[in-house]
């Protein structure tokens, strides 16, 4: 292990970050902690991951896609960000691309994404990740 | 007062997430057994500096002039050497070495290094010329630069007209970066922003040349031999670490 790699390691271990396994097609709800003025309060943001990027490292980071009043919303969230409060999978869909840039051309019916009925949490990640 | 900069190994870019949400990226720059190795004094050499040495070379890689050299110091054969000017009342001792709390989180620093090089590249890369259009008659030449003067009357190109030619692998530095973290253990200091050269590279840490001189600056400079001496008596570690 190099020594960016242990430093990465490190500040994950450091951070403590308790993120659930998912991919792209799951629905997730991300708790976003807010400043407004001197207080913070923890703002849910719903909707379905179309991307994941760079893996569970330190640079990791997730689209979330919702339909908000009609109009499509995107958020990249970095993973390891300490603004992020929880990530709960909400449902988890079956999908045959890693990317799914295609629902934004998509609206209604045809933006539907199944849901996975036999979900396996992986051994590995199950447990620290 | 002039104090001893450092010499270190760029290690790599990685970020740092903080406590208030935010991220910094960051370049590692790792200190690797760095030490005094000779002094330049006004009576000897009329000026003042301390010459350093960093990184571990293999003594029969190493000329049999340097290897007396470092033998004068009693110092192991160094990668790297580099001098440093520095007040009188900042000469540190031959042999000394400087461990990380050198700088405080927060301060401000200078970094210089050896960009990367990119061999001989055209106008547009080299000094950012927009080249010529796509097409409108143009042939061939779509990056070259324009014209490169006037008529019969200079007769000539000026002097340090920019054209074409080698790019990088010159010495860069890099202004007001700031320490964001130190390790004195492992001896890494972590500067917000990017820092000329390659991994693995050579670069030189001093203080910030247009920013003013912060109060908490260790002096003479940050060293192993007094972070041990002061451990029990702790005054200047604890303010150091606040920094």
């Amino acid at each position: 292990m190099d020594l960016i790699a242990q430093l990465e390691a490190e500040q994950i271990a450091a951070l403590g970050k308790d993120i659930p396994d998912f991919k792209a097609g799951d629905t997730i709800r991300v708790g976003y902690k807010v400043t407004e003025g001197s207080r913070s309060r923890v703002q849910n943001y719903e909707g379905v991951c179309i991307s994941r990027k760079n893996g569970n490292g330190i640079a990791g980071s997730f689209t979330v896609r919702k339909i908000s009043f009609g109009e499509g919303v995107e958020r990249v969230f970095p993973l390891h960000s300490t603004n992020i409060d929880s990530i709960t999978v909400v449902r988890r869909g079956r999908v045959r691309r890693a990317k799914l840039y295609y629902l934004r051309s998509r609206r209604g019916k045809s933006a539907r994404i199944a849901e996975v009925t036999n979900y396996k949490a992986p051994k590995s990640a199950n447990a620290d990740a | 007062m002039l104090r001893s900069g450092l010499i270190a190994k760029k290690v790599g870019m990685t970020r740092l997430f903080m406590e208030d949400g935010k991220q910094v990226p960051v370049t590692v720059l790792s200190l690797e057994n760095l030490q005094v190795v000779a002094q330049r004094t006004v009576e000897k050499d009329g000026y003042t500096a301390v010459q350093l040495g960093a990184g571990a070379a293999k003594a029969k890689r190493t000329s049999k002039a340097m290897r007396g050299h470092f033998a004068a110091a009693k110092v192991e054969p160094k990668r790297k050497v580099a001098e440093f000017r520095v007040a009188p009342e900042n000469l540190i001792e031959v042999g000394e070495e400087f461990s990380a709390n050198h700088y405080f989180e927060g301060q401000y620093v200078d970094v210089s290094g050896t960009s990367i090089g990119k061999g001989f590249a055209g106008a547009m890369k080299r000094h950012n010329f927009g080249g010529l259009r796509a097409t409108h008659g143009v042939s061939i030449s779509h990056r070259s630069h324009g014209s490169t003067g006037q008529c019969q009357d200079p007769g000539r190109v000026f002097k340090g007209k920019k054209m074409a030619g080698h790019m990088g692998a010159a010495k860069v530095t890099t202004q007001n970066l700031q320490v964001v973290r130190t390790d004195e253990d492992r001896g890494l200091i972590m500067v917000k922003g990017a820092v000329p050269g390659s991994k693995g590279g050579w670069v030189t840490i001093k203080d910030a040349v247009k920013k003013p001189t912060p109060e908490n600056t260790v002096y003479p400079a940050g060293l192993k031999s007094a972070a041990a001496a002061e451990a029990p008596a702790e005054e200047v570690e604890a303010e150091n670490n606040e920094g």
